[in-house]
């Protein structure tokens, strides 16, 4: 176990100034920020298995989540990151019931935005909502997910967690299985693990796939079977299950059927493969229990964890970035 | 009242209709052309004619915008017949055709005749009133088409909602034939598209937009085309935007189908890849395509297989654009840009200027039977006197339209309106 103050001077040794001002998408990022901030994320791990988890880089700013789309996991994860970075934090979920969505979006930005926080994490429904913010706010704007477009720290914290578990990421093969079409997950995955050195296949019916999917250097297949044959990795997403009722796949069965994870399909797999998913899961309908549970396959728990550090290592970075501003 | 007649000398005079480019000079007077001569000058003018020396400027029957949308009637804070009317006269365009999707909709001859006495009114451009092919364009129910014809509705169209049901369809081009009226379709399969807010492509996969097929236009415009076939109507392919859809056209065409198809500028300008940052801008409705289909456009306009093009000029107050792309509201105006954005088809050596300038003045004024679009003796004196080489940078904040929802906003156009006169009357001047 490092001592305390050798995992701060990791920390301030690895702290870098962010390039830009705002944290948008994964396929913003180059590989030296990319890497860094890992190297930085990785570092905030040790921090946060030590009992005194809190240490003053953000001390005396202001960080707002500003969630549009109801979230646990994202959004205690940005509270707890930027707590232990000694920032004050707010926590707002708009209603949007009486205004449309977009009107809420712009008042409320601004209205946050003339309370001068320093950070604000924002989650909405629609893609680019988070690019639109940036415009509009003049502190720095960390994409917590936009519609079908990216959930940037979603991708940092599972490069994260497979650089952790492989000690690297460039040579790997990931496989990506599911709603790939609606997930803002899938498309930041693809941007990072790409730039990290991976590659990385889809699978998934084609009615869950994007047009133009096939552009986008991955491999793709509708064949769980085949697609996982020589897999390290196998990302699972969350399927909705409005989705399984013969809009876009038949049944929910039909789709546990072909494209849920078990242990059979599981055998495909290279050995020791491992598996993640960025929850909330749909157990039996997506993946099966055993999969999911399995501690000597899943890095489901693992994922959450370095949740906390990835978006340690974005706000720090960014707010060095105000310091010098 | 009667003004002096007026004579322009020494243009550069092009008329669509007689497929003239050269040296011209016209006189007006009572509101026609009263004179038109292929040379610099007119000799022996009588001393009562203000003369005025156009120097080699473009001379060119005013525009004929078909696809134009206001606020008014129930959104007059978005544009209105008057506001609109000053943008055409800044743009060159003379006669425009407000679309009918209003509130209330342009759907019985009382709103036709609402519209043609406002316009009057506003002594400004002309303005005629397309009618709602059903009932409040909802595409359930036949709207009074006979009468609203005879009130002076120029064509009918449910403007952006496609009519998904077949058999209404065919109904409405077999009883508009009965008064000789053009019904106006802008073909989109409707379950396709909806909820779609983008072309389906890589561009809008990567950025998480629902995007709709390219083939959902040719899917309707296939069933349009067969029943134009059918019943012998005529039809207006209204914003034709892809290449597959341009192909099913000349196949038609090739058959005697009577269809004609109108392009907007906004396609014939910018493609897909304009949307990248979430341009709300550039949300327009038939989405941008791809840059193949765009050429095919293009090619297609210069061929003579879409005859006519159109602003679609859509305002959208920064309020309903301020959005997230998904929930902006779809379209650009266009009134004041539709001339200097075509004209630079020219500059690029695509397309001779007498065909470009057709597109936009005889092609769409005969599909209506209207008397403007010519430079001809006795024709109304809708003329625009124009800079073609003149560079004129767009600033969408200095734009008449009271919204400024342009895609051109701070690009530079080439081609600026000197003047623009509406039977004889100046309505516009350049600063």
């Amino acid at each position: 176990m490092e001592r305390a103050d050798d995992i701060e001077a990791l920390i301030a040794e690895r702290l870098f100034s962010f390039p830009t001002r705002h944290f948008l998408s994964a396929a913003g990022l180059s590989r030296p920020d990319a890497e860094s901030l890992l190297d930085l994320a990785d570092a905030f791990v040790g921090l946060n298995r030590r009992p005194e988890k809190k240490v003053g880089l953000l001390r005396g700013r202001t960080l707002v989540n500003l969630f549009f789309e109801a979230s646990t996991r994202t959004q205690s994860s940005f509270e707890l990151a930027g707590k232990r970075l000694g920032a004050d934090t707010v926590n707002m979920s708009p209603r949007t019931s009486s205004m449309t969505k977009g009107e809420t979006l712009i008042d409320t930005a601004m209205t946050l935005n003339a309370m001068r926080p320093d950070l604000l994490i924002v989650r909405h429904s629609a893609s680019g909502a988070a690019e639109l913010l940036a415009r509009k706010v003049s502190c720095s704007v960390i994409n917590a997910g936009d519609g079908g477009h990216e959930h940037p720290t979603q991708a940092l914290l599972d490069a994260l967690t497979l650089r952790r578990a492989f000690g690297s990421v460039g040579g790997l093969t990931v496989a990506i299985c599911g709603d790939v079409l609606h997930s803002r997950v899938a498309r930041s995955n693809v941007a990072l693990l790409q730039l990290l050195g991976a590659s990385v296949r889809l699978i998934a019916p084609p009615t869950l796939l994007p047009a133009g999917a096939r552009d986008w250097g991955v491999e793709v297949f509708h064949d769980l079977r085949s697609g996982l044959g020589g897999v390290d990795v196998v990302m699972m997403l969350r399927l909705q299950l409005e989705r399984m009722d013969g809009a876009f796949v038949p049944s929910m069965r039909e789709y546990f059927r072909y494209w849920g994870l078990d242990q059979e399909k599981l055998a495909f797999a290279r050995p020791g493969v491992r598996v993640m998913h960025p929850g909330p899961m749909n157990r039996g309908v997506e993946i099966d229990s055993v999969v999911a549970d399995d501690p000597a396959v899943s890095l489901i728990q693992e994922q959450v964890e370095m949740g906390v550090a990835a978006r340690m290592a974005v706000l720090a970075a960014l707010s060095a970035r105000l310091d010098n501003a | 009242m009667t003004t002096r007649p007026l004579a322009i000398l020494g243009a550069r005079l092009v008329d669509p209709a007689s497929g003239y480019d050269g040296p011209g000079s016209v006189v007006v007077a009572e509101g026609v052309i009263a004179e038109v001569r292929r040379g610099p000058d007119i000799p022996g003018l009588s001393p009562d004619i203000t003369a005025v020396d156009a120097a080699g400027a473009l001379l060119i029957p005013g525009l004929v915008d078909l696809r134009v949308k206001t606020g008014e009637p129930g959104a007059e804070p978005k544009e209105t017949f008057k506001s609109a009317s000053r943008a055409a006269a800044a743009g060159g365009v003379t006669t425009l055709v407000v679309q009918p999707d209003t509130n209330p909709a342009i759907d019985d001859p009382a709103m036709v005749d609402f519209v043609l006495r406002r316009a009057r009114d506003i002594e400004g451009v002309h303005v005629y009133p397309a009618g709602a092919a059903t009932r409040k364009c909802e595409g359930a129910r036949m709207a009074e088409i006979g009468l609203m014809h005879d009130a002076g509705a120029v064509y009918f169209t449910d403007v952006d909602t496609p009519i998904g049901d077949s058999r209404v369809f065919r109904r409405l081009l077999t009883y508009a034939r009965t008064f000789n009226a053009l019904v106006a379709h802008r073909p989109a399969d409707p379950h396709l598209t909806a909820g779609a807010c983008a072309t389906e492509g890589a561009l809008a996969g990567r950025l998480g937009l629902s995007g709709v097929p390219a083939v959902a236009e040719r899917i309707m415009l296939e069933r349009d085309l067969a029943l134009a076939e059918l019943t012998g109507a005529q039809l207006l392919v209204d914003q034709i935007t892809t290449q597959d859809a341009l192909e099913a056209l000349a196949r038609a065409k090739a058959r005697g189908v009577k269809a004609t198809a109108s392009a907007s500028i906004n396609h014939l300008r910018f493609n897909e890849v304009d949307i990248g940052d979430y341009r709300t801008f550039y949300r327009l409705d038939p989405p941008l395509r791809a840059e193949a289909d765009r050429q095919a456009l293009i090619e297609a306009l210069a061929s003579g297989l879409v005859e006519v093009v159109v602003s679609a000029h859509t305002p959208a107050p920064a309020e309903d654009k301020r959005l997230p792309f998904s929930e902006a509201a779809p379209g650009a105006v266009g009134l004041e840009t539709l001339l200097p954005a075509l004209l630079a088809f020219y500059h690029e050596g695509r397309m001779p200027l007498v065909d470009l300038i057709r597109a936009v003045t005889s092609a769409p004024a005969d599909l209506l039977g209207l008397p403007a679009g010519k430079i001809a003796r006795g024709a109304p004196a809708d003329l625009v006197l124009c800079d073609l080489n003149a560079p004129v940078r767009i600033d969408a904040d200095r734009l008449f339209s009271k919204s400024k929802n342009s895609p051109f906003d701070g690009r530079t156009l080439q081609g600026r309106v000197r003047v623009t006169l509406v039977d004889g009357r100046e309505v516009y001047r350049a600063p």
